[in-house]
């Protein structure tokens, strides 16, 4: 094979290996350091090194070098004019010669000089600047040829196009930090208004104060015993903060009353679920069916609640849980008319009406989330927090729990299809 | 293909056998070994292409890394057994002004 024709070949070889490194290299200073191989052995060039640009330090970073020795800077600063310079020249490699106008070059000539550095390559994408190569002699002792000249501008673009695609790709990955920060910044102020709502709806009700705060933190406790995802747990307990915003609208005297209130009285506060619908509605919830939880909160398994009569599949899951959580709070705190229940009875009664108001694996996951409290399975004192430490430690509480969950165990086995 | 790299030491001269195909993994090898026996005081390194057959960009960039550290420690280099295709490439490349090259 005649030598040029030899040559010609490892030189296009060397282009096109390198066009293959640039788009299928995932590790980008692996990508560097081989395409810096690539680039060398094309034309057997000595020595040189390769930058890239960072805009907001400006500066050129040295990602790979080769024969340039430990004295060379590993960072070398441009200036704006300097900048400007490179991009008004395109991506044509510069002489040394025609480098002495630059004020990068004048600083470190001596450097430059001194490792024989005979080409500068800006490489440019987009019309920005995104790295330089700089090229030493060839082992032939030839200078650059044309030729030589555009072999070398096509690997730099390539490597060129490699940095880019990398800048590119850590702006992407700061700007996902950015907006998952804002995010969460966004998520802690909805909270925070949530609870504030909540607090509105209670400061109303004298005789149930902090009701909508439990019954938010009961319905994340079942949730959690279900083991819902962290965010559907969060939506879960959001689901019970707002549930009676719609008691909002209903006259204080009729949800402040002494004594049990009349019928229209009766039927003005029972709107609430629905006017609590309609207030959510609107409002784009970060989570889902907020605004059924707070409309069916009130309805039963066996169709005899409201507003709407719904039935066990009918009624959102989402309401089935403020519902348990709804009634617990209101079974396990003082009302104007009624005493709190002792935890037996409360115990008897979430086991009696299982099946028929509350969904059977729902009064599971309470029960159980309570004994693991009890029993010390888990380390968390949330219940104790809300119910109190004596409440929590009545007599014979844990077995008649245990027998509670047997006794649903056999009659409702414990459905976690709708947990995902 | 094996990787594995060949060395054999003679007093002051090391031979660092290439494999069939030098490319990034074997070439970086050969380098590194080159190095090592530079820095044990070996005054001439012969590099053995006798199972070589293709020599790439790669694999150039490469054997100029190790011309550039024999330099530095006033070392000499050969190419040894180096096939028709190769030797006329080392020599297009201008590698012949830095090693010496002997033919299969």
């Amino acid at each position: 094979m005649p030598e040029n024709q030899q040559k010609l070949i490892h030189t296009f070889s060397a282009l096109a290996d390198i066009g293959q490194e640039v788009a299928h290299k995932f590790n980008f200073h692996e990508m560097i350091r081989t395409s810096f191989h690539l680039l060398l052995g094309s034309l057997a060039i000595m020595r040189g090194g390769i930058a890239r640009y960072s805009r907001f330090g400006h500066e050129l970073n040295f990602l790979a070098v080769r024969g340039l020795g430990d004295d060379f800077p590993v960072s070398a600063s441009i200036s704006l004019e300097d900048e400007r310079e490179f991009l008004s020249a395109g991506m044509s490699p510069i002489e040394l010669s025609q480098a002495k106008m630059l004020l990068f070059f004048q600083h470190y000539q001596p450097v430059i000089e001194k490792k024989g550095i005979e080409l500068i390559v800006p490489m440019i994408v987009h019309d920005e600047l995104v790295g330089m190569v700089m090229l030493g002699e060839k082992a032939s002792g030839e200078p650059f040829s044309s030729a030589d000249r555009a072999i070398v501008q096509a690997m730099a673009r390539h490597i060129g196009v490699g940095i880019y695609q990398r800048n590119l790709m850590a702006q992407l990955e700061r700007k996902a930090e950015e907006n998952k920060r804002m995010y969460d910044e966004m998520r802690l102020t909805y909270a925070d208004t949530v609870k504030s709502f909540a607090a509105a709806i209670d400061y109303k009700d004298k005789y149930t104060e902090g009701h909508s705060v439990r019954v938010g933190k009961y319905s994340e406790l079942i949730a959690a015993e279900l083991g819902w995802s962290d965010e559907r747990v969060e939506g879960v307990a959001v689901a019970g903060y707002l549930h009676d915003v719609g008691k909002l609208t209903v006259e204080k005297n009729i949800i402040n009353s002494p004594r049990r209130i009349n019928a229209k009285e009766t039927a003005e506060l029972n709107k609430h679920p629905s006017v609590g619908y309609e207030i959510l509605l609107p409002i784009h919830h970060p989570y889902s069916d907020i605004p059924l939880a707070a409309k069916y909160h009130h309805e039963r398994l066996d169709g005899r609640g409201y507003p709407d009569g719904l039935k066990d599949e009918e009624i959102p899951y989402i309401a089935k849980i403020v519902n348990l959580a709804d009634s617990f709070d209101a079974m396990t705190t003082n009302r104007p008319y009624k005493a709190r229940r002792p935890a037996h009875e409360v115990v008897e009664d979430l086991q009696r009406n299982s099946g028929k108001q509350f969904a059977p694996e729902l009064v599971t996951a309470l029960c159980g989330a309570i004994l693991k409290e009890m029993t010390g399975e888990t380390k968390e004192r949330k219940f104790r927090k809300l119910l109190g430490r004596e409440y929590m430690e009545a007599e014979g509480i844990i077995d008649l729990l245990k027998g509670a969950l047997n006794g649903l165990a056999a009659t409702g086995p414990l459905t976690l299809v709708a947990a995902e | 293909m094996n990787f594995d790299i060949d060395v054999r030491h003679d007093g002051e001269t090391a031979i660092v056998y290439a494999n069939e195909y030098l490319n990034k993994i074997t070439g970086e090898r050969i380098e590194r070994e080159c190095k090592r026996r530079l820095d044990a005081g070996c005054s001439t390194l012969m590099v053995s292409f006798r199972d070589t057959e293709i020599v790439n960009s790669i694999g150039i960039s490469i054997l100029l890394g190790v011309i550039d550290a024999a330099a530095n420690s006033n070392a000499k280099v050969v190419f040894t057994d180096v096939n028709d295709d190769t030797g006329l490439l080392f020599e297009s490349l201008g590698l012949t002004r830095h090693a010496d090259i002997r033919k299969a």
